[in-house]
């Protein structure tokens, strides 16, 4: 109520964030909502807290509502720390028909994780995600902004052990 | 354009070219099943429940969501329009709990309705139901979101009407969610309207939650009785006692929509405060009795002091809430004893332009055509919380383009956009209004407007000097031919005008020979004999503690009450129960001038009276001729005669403007000259804190520290705070003149350098004595 609120937006964040307002009309700047949610987030180690997405809804002068109806609809925000790597497995309708469960139990087993849950060192977090365009190398996994196709057990392994 | 014809159902119709199928169909009363289309909401077509046969059409198409188009034929109930809604209606009992047993919303469920009719008598679905944790959205209102229908209705009241997005939908396909996301309690002030606008039962009101079933009640139309636009609503009754308050469709006021005042101060009628007998004061306290006893004592106390000292020694205040009838007739008692002491305006400080005044004060314009204006000037109004169905309007006129500029004594965060706001403290308030149009940008505004509209809140009216803001808005209309308009407080404000509770006029604008005291200085200049109708000396009158004083002092106080207070209790000789107006018939006077009628929608409490009925009797007992009413309609049927009599010969009730007097002449008249000040008092009343009955209503009190925080504290500027040497959250003595209370510190960056937030209308700070005098701060 009393001080005026300081931005928890890194100076660095918000000359992105106003870079990429530049290409929408100066009375839409919410247009900019999901990159700027993207900046913010990689700059917080992959996750936003609700104190950043009230950060990002004043910067871009949205209703704070707006911003958590947004960050959660979209499975690429995340609202809980995650790990270093998030395995997204598909496990939509092609993937599935081309065993996408064998390629989540692999990965459960192995990294003794379940679903929405981070590996203890704090390397790997695994999620299930709906069909990721990938369907004619089913099944697909994306990691970041890498997509790891044809899935089997052992190239799962492979692309675990490379990922640092 | 012109209309274009279309046949629905077979019935041929006009439709403007503009129109949705829908629109059309609810004009000529063919029914379309709907959840998430409502008429003053944007259309959102997501409920599919309206499904429609269009000819040549290849699908069903939502009735809500599809133009007209010439020639174009509907058929709302054919085979495939019938088995479209209801394959909508099987999908959305889905993921329904279908607990009606146990829902509030049971027998007025738009979700039941349509089930009764459109969905099968057996469910084909086995699988698990979707359940939604539930949230906790503040006193007012209680949630069930396993019920919602996710029909967003909610949700675009609050972005488009409210102007306040608090609820959204959260989550994706199966996992969305109406909420807060965040939790936290409603902050809008007319946020009541979304348990109006859920279909189903996911929203409902949380004091009338479980204490009564629809089918069980009773339903009366009535006049809210807290703000001066006299929104209509209904009345909802059990077996004798107010259940709950929902609104009264009525287009030139409040539409589809009651603020949260008005919807739930109903809960102070069955507060325990409530009077259920007369009492006198008697040497070892006071004593129930009868009304004939009670009437006497009364009658024969003023007696002696009339007798003694006669009639300039009587006084009377009245609350302005308090019915046309009943101010007509304390005024005729008042006048049959000679006395013209008599006033409704409480919390006013300055009365010095009150002859060359209208007949009443008012909007000066339809409510209606507010959302017409293309330029509105706010001058001291928190309009939001004083008149939240008139900011509802302010905002779709802004929404539309219109120019809101605005001089307060306070930064509020208004929910339209401000195009100009100065904030000012109060004994700069005038000048910053005087000199509003030499701000060039301002001024193009204000010249350039096509309709322009001041508007004077409550701050205005309160204010020291509010004489002078009244001239000055008048200069500021005539720039573009603009009206200037009063937001009086209370509900009846203008009935009191017209009735005569008023000291410098009687009845229908007729001035007296002698002009009584006024609000004011009924209570400087104290009298001995005091009739108080409603009023609560020490919340509501501007002068609290002048009024403790009068009251003390005199021989005999009259008070004629629907709640016990400390003040009454402590120097009162009589008190008299009188009826809220849920339990007397009268009339309230909105301020666009419409005369509003009620009845009395329950029966009186124990042995409470209608306030008319007392002081008729009274007027009997005192011999004074000319009471012989035998209904309140009677009372109503001879001020309006005497109102046609006394309008017939004006042009205008509006005096020109030549008529008032310069502001220069009424300074010198008021009080602390302002050159002297240093620190004012922002005499703000808080939220719920403006009358007796809203004061007890428990979640309209449980809302109000959400909405504004701790109220009985002094709120100032960090800047003002360095230069007093205050810090935040210590306590502070306040002096006004020789009175001194102690508050709280608090830093507030809304209030404007050189002024404090003190709030009135509330006990922490009844030991002051001008809502927007100046104040000393000194560490405590
Ligand atoms: S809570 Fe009620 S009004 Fe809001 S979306 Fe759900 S069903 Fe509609
Ligand atoms: S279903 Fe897995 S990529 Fe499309
Ligand atoms: S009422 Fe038409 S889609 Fe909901």
């Amino acid at each position: 109520m009393s001080e005026i609120k300081k931005t928890l937006l890194s100076s660095a964040a918000q000359e992105s964030i106003d870079r990429w307002m530049k290409r929408y009309p100066a009375d839409q700047k919410r247009s900019a909502v999901l990159e700027a949610l993207r900046i913010v987030q990689e700059e917080n180690g992959g996750w936003l807290t609700v104190e950043l997405m009230d950060a990002v809804a004043e910067f871009l002068e949205m209703a704070p509502i707006a911003v958590y109806e947004i960050v959660s609809f979209y499975s690429m925000y995340n609202v809980k720390p995650v790990g270093r790597y998030v395995l997204n497995v598909c496990t939509n309708i092609s993937c599935m028909l081309s065993d996408s469960e064998r390629i989540v139990d692999h990965i459960k087993k192995r990294l003794e994780i379940g679903i929405n849950e981070t590996t203890a060192d704090g390397r790997f977090t695994l999620r299930e995600v709906e069909c990721l365009a990938a369907c004619a190398a089913a099944p697909a996994m994306q990691v970041g902004k890498k997509y790891y196709e044809h899935l089997t057990p052992d190239k799962v392994d492979a692309i675990l052990e490379e990922l640092e | 354009m012109a209309d274009i014809e279309i046949e629905i159902d077979g019935k041929k119709l006009q439709a403007n070219p503009d129109a949705m199928v829908m629109q059309v169909a609810d004009a000529a009363g063919i029914y379309i099943p709907r959840f998430c289309y409502h008429k003053h909401l944007s259309i959102a077509a997501n409920c599919r429940m309206c499904l429609v046969e269009v000819e040549k059409a290849p699908k069903p198409m939502p009735a809500c969501a599809t133009p007209v188009m010439p020639g174009m034929k509907v058929f709302t109930r054919s085979a495939k329009a019938l088995a479209a809604q209801k394959a909508v209606m099987e999908f959305l009992l889905i993921n329904h709990p279908l607990d009606c047993p146990i829902c509030d919303q049971g027998g007025e469920c738009e979700l039941q309705d349509l089930a009764m009719g459109y969905g099968p008598d057996k469910s084909f679905y086995h699988e698990g139901k979707r359940s939604v944790k539930d949230k906790d959205i503040g006193p007012l209102i209680s949630t069930e979101m396993t019920r919602c229908i996710q029909c967003t209705r909610c949700v675009r009241f609050g972005a488009e009407t409210a102007g306040f997005r608090e609820l959204g939908a959260t989550g994706r396909g199966e996992r969305m969610e109406i909420g807060t996301y965040i939790q936290h309690a409603m902050e809008s002030e007319v946020s009541g309207n979304i348990i109006d606008l859920c279909p189903v039962g996911a929203l409902t009101s949380k004091p009338f939650r479980f204490t009564a079933r629809a089918w069980e009640l009773e339903q009366y139309p009535s006049i809210a009785a807290h703000d001066c636009l006299g929104s209509n609503i209904y009345v909802h009754t059990l077996r004798g006692k107010v259940m709950r308050v929902v609104p009264h469709e009525n287009d030139e006021i409040n539409q589809t929509w009651i603020s949260d005042r008005d919807r739930y101060s109903y809960e102070g009628l069955n507060h325990e405060d409530r009077l259920e007998k007369p009492r006198i004061r008697k040497q070892d306290g006071w004593q129930e009795t009868d009304w004939q006893t009670a009437l006497e004592f009364a009658t024969q106390g003023l007696q002696r002091v009339l007798n003694a000292e006669g009639g300039n020694e009587l006084a009377a205040l009245a609350s302005p809430n308090s019915t046309l009838e009943e101010f007509y007739l304390l005024q005729k008692l008042l006048r049959s004893l000679g006395s013209s002491n008599i006033d409704h305006r409480l919390r006013q400080s300055d009365f010095s332009d009150q002859e060359t005044s209208p007949i009443f004060p008012g909007l000066d314009m339809p409510i209606a055509d507010l959302e017409n204006r293309d330029v509105i000037v706010l001058l001291g109004c928190n309009l939001q919380k004083e008149e939240p169905i008139a900011s509802l309007k302010v905002r779709k006129a802004a929404l539309k383009g219109a120019k809101i500029i605005v001089v307060n004594m306070m930064d509020y965060d208004f929910h339209f956009n401000v195009s100009h706001k100065k904030i000012i403290a109060p004994h700069q308030f005038v000048d910053a209004v005087k000199e509003l149009t030499n701000d060039p940008a301002i001024a193009e505004i204000v010249r350039n407007a096509k309709s322009l509209a001041v508007l004077l809140g409550a701050q205005s009216l309160n204010h020291l000097e509010s004489s002078s803001i009244r001239f000055y808005a008048e200069k500021i209309a005539s720039l573009a031919n603009g009206t200037v308009g009063l937001l009086t407080e209370g509900c009846n404000a203008a009935g009191a005008w017209i009735a005569g509770a008023i000291p410098h006029r009687t009845a229908a604008g007729k001035p007296v020979s002698k002009i009584g005291l006024n609000a004011e200085t009924i209570l400087t200049d104290a009298r001995k004999a005091y009739i108080l109708l409603n009023v609560e000396p020490d919340l509501d009158c501007a002068n609290s503690i002048a009024a403790i004083n009068a009251l003390d002092q005199a021989e005999c106080v009259i008070a004629l009450s629907t709640f016990k207070n400390p003040v009454l209790e402590q120097f009162a000789d009589v008190i008299l129960p009188v009826a809220p107006f849920t339990e007397t018939s009268g009339t309230f006077v909105n301020a666009e001038g419409k005369w509003q009628k009620f009845k009395g929608v329950v029966t009186p409490l124990g042995e409470t009276r209608p306030a008319w009925k007392v002081l008729r009797v009274m007027a009997n007992f005192l011999k004074c001729e000319g009471f012989e009413f035998e209904s309140s309609e009677k009372v109503r049927e001879e001020v309006h005669e005497l109102f046609l009599q006394g309008t017939a010969g004006a042009s205008s009730p509006r005096p020109s403007r030549k008529e008032h007097p310069s502001p220069a002449a009424l300074r010198a008249s008021t009080s602390p000259t302002r050159g002297e000040v240093r620190i004012s008092r922002v005499g703000e009343i808080p939220i719920y804190s403006g009358d007796n009955i809203q004061r007890r209503a428990k979640a309209l009190q449980a809302t109000q520290p959400i909405i504004e925080g701790n109220v009985a504290v002094v709120k100032i500027h960090p800047l003002t705070a360095e230069k007093l040497h205050l810090k935040e959250m210590e306590p502070a003595i306040i002096k006004q003149f020789e009175n001194r209370i102690r508050l709280t510190v608090i830093f507030d960056t809304r209030v404007p350098e050189n002024a404090a937030y003190i709030a009135g209308g509330i006990t922490a700070t009844s030991g002051l004595s001008q809502l927007f005098g100046p104040v000393e701060i000194h560490k405590a």
